[in-house]
């Protein structure tokens, strides 16, 4: 068995009774992303070799010492680049580490300083979007990975990376697990402080682990979480031992399922397999019942008037003169902004500004911004009902498998709606976790989606794991993609 | 809700001091347009009597205690500059 095949975890346990060293698992994975890269691109300003950032990762520290951990590109590390996938950030080079990186260091993990690819400042769904180009899914490379933290995702599945980090907005963690048949957790907004990510709409913006099992899931995460004075919107609760409540049983554990999930638009596939998902949470003993989340139907509007409203307004320090890209020629202030901004970001990026822009101003603000506000209420209210009586909810991360790399480019509209099942956890904050619920007969994997309330990570984390452990007897757990 | 048009787009891309080039105008016109048609399905929601929400969390008014501490040093804070003259930054003229 080759160590870059192996979990975290796994990784843990040689390296404690000293059977293998730090050393010999970077030396494993760089060699693994020297072979595989050119298919799947899922690093970024790759050279050839995986290096880990200084000074951390002796075997005696921590709970992640001498762990790999790959992070997404708009994650900062201090004077490494930095760029969001952006020509506006080229060549940034933060001068701090965000806080989950500080953290990680604490941990003792061996953070890579290549960065994993995504959508241009996380704006999209497929890793498209991004000024490097697009990195592949590893299961079948004519595919998407998903996005916006595609590269994160297509690494962990190709083992290319053993832990990454990711983060969600509208599904940006999950999708790509989801694509990739890996786990993707978006921890409750305030969890995990976010001091250092680059903001896109700091009301919904939450980083997260994507890993290969459920335990790493649970791993990183307790590493990640804390209060953070640097973050105003991080939230002073204690944080839990995540890897405790792996294992406990699930036995009468309530699971709503929403109807509004399971209609138009899903992928027959999708559907079966989270059906066949279900009866093994019975057989489990957790009861399921059909729930309903009746504002379904608007998250997807809602997302793209708040969402964008407030990238505007966060992109609007990109302007070339406190880092990143200036224009070669303009006259006056003014025009060196537009022609920086112009020159700089990508299509979407563009398209997102505007439209926040639009969605904000005089005119307009009541009609969209503020309507989508109290909207947002009312999704946040339909989970607070269902949280009431059921300890979680089971749903599709995604209604479709992986797409083809080109088939929604053209179309805005059609690309937002594959977010369509992920983007309500954000709205309303709550914690959810995408993790493999079978394939498609195409072989591609299909992902499910646990939700629970408001810090209540264990619960979500208690019933992957005991689908995980209930499946892994199945032949379909031990599929992984042929590169 | 109101009818899109290129001069809207314009306008609001001028605001937003992102400038656009020839055809980009026109195709993100159109695709705002049917983005915009999408989001007017709020329309159908009833939102009387909801109040807004802005942050999920019932969080306000955070502040950190009035002591000094060590900020970022100027020569870091600066280091990322795409233009500087000194320890400053450096932009075009600003006052015609």
């Amino acid at each position: 068995m080759e160590l870059y095949s192996l979990t975290g975890s796994q990784l843990a346990e040689l390296l404690k009774l000293g059977k293998i060293s730090a050393e010999e698992i970077l030396s494993s994975l760089s060699l693994r992303a020297a072979g595989k890269e050119e298919k799947v691109k899922a690093y970024v300003r790759f050279d050839g070799r995986l290096e880990r950032l200084p000074g951390e990762g002796s075997p005696a520290r921590g709970p992640l010492s001498g762990i790999p951990v790959s992070v997404k590109d708009n994650i900062c590390t201090r004077s490494r680049n930095t760029e969001c996938c952006s020509r506006i950030l080229s060549g940034y080079r933060p001068p701090y580490d965000a806080t989950v990186i500080s953290r990680l260091k604490l941990a003792g993990a061996s953070i890579i300083s290549t960065k994993t690819n995504m959508d241009e400042f996380a704006f999209g769904s497929s890793t498209e979007n991004s000024c490097f180009g697009p990195s592949r899914n590893p299961w079948d490379t004519q595919c998407v990975p998903g996005g916006s933290s595609g590269g994160s995702a297509a690494a962990v599945a190709a083992d290319e990376a053993v832990l990454a980090l990711g983060s969600d907005t509208g599904g940006s963690i999950r999708q790509p697990a989801s694509f990739c048949g890996v786990v993707g957790l978006k921890p409750t907004y305030g969890r995990v402080s976010r001091y250092g990510l680059v903001a896109f709409a700091s009301s919904l913006d939450q980083i997260g682990p994507i890993t290969k099992d459920v335990r790493d899931s649970a791993l990183l995460l307790n590493s990640i979480s804390g209060y953070d004075p640097k973050d105003s919107t991080s939230v002073n609760t204690p944080v839990p031992d995540y890897t405790a409540c792996l294992g406990l049983p699930v036995k009468g554990m309530r699971i709503g399922v929403p109807r509004e999930y399971m209609v138009e638009g899903i992928d027959p596939q999708v559907r079966e397999a989270l059906l066949r998902s279900l009866e093994e949470f019975k057989r489990l003993g957790a009861e399921c019942s059909e729930v309903s989340l009746p504002h379904t139907e608007f998250a997807v509007p809602v997302y793209y008037i708040i969402a964008t409203a407030e990238a505007s307004s966060n992109l609007a320090r990109f302007d070339g003169v406190r880092y990143g890209f200036r224009t070669a020629a303009a006259e006056g202030i003014n025009a060196m902004y537009s022609r920086t901004r112009g020159e700089g970001f990508g299509k979407e990026a563009k398209r997102r500004i505007i439209l926040g822009t639009f969605a904000l101003s005089h005119g307009y603000y009541d009609a969209y911004y503020l309507r989508a506000l109290k909207v947002r209420t009312l999704i946040k209210q339909d989970f607070e009902k269902v949280f009431g009586e059921f300890d979680c909810v089971v749903a599709p991360t995604s209604p479709t498998p992986a797409f083809k790399l080109g088939e929604k480019m053209g179309d805005p509209l059609k690309m937002y709606l594959s977010d369509i099942y992920t983007i309500s956890a954000n709205l309303a904050g709550i914690p959810a976790i995408s993790l493999p619920c079978g394939f498609t007969s195409g072989g591609l994997p299909v992902g499910m989606q646990i939700m629970s309330g408001h810090f209540r990570e264990e619960n979500i984390l208690k019933l992957a794991y005991a689908y995980e452990q209930a499946a892994s007897a199945g032949a379909e757990s031990k599929r992984r993609p042929v590169l | 809700m109101s009818e899109i048009n290129d001069k809207i787009i314009d306008y609001t891309a001028r605001l937003a001091r992102v400038q656009l080039e020839g055809a980009e105008l026109c195709e993100l016109s159109v695709q705002i347009k049917g983005i915009l048609d999408f989001i007017g399905k709020l329309e159908e929601a009833d939102i009387s009597n909801i109040e807004p929400t802005s942050h999920i969390l019932p969080v306000n008014n955070v502040f950190r205690a009035d002591a000094p501490a060590q900020s970022l040093p100027a020569e870091d804070a600066i280091s990322g500059a795409p233009k500087r003259r000194g320890r400053y930054f450096s932009v075009p003229k600003v006052i015609e």
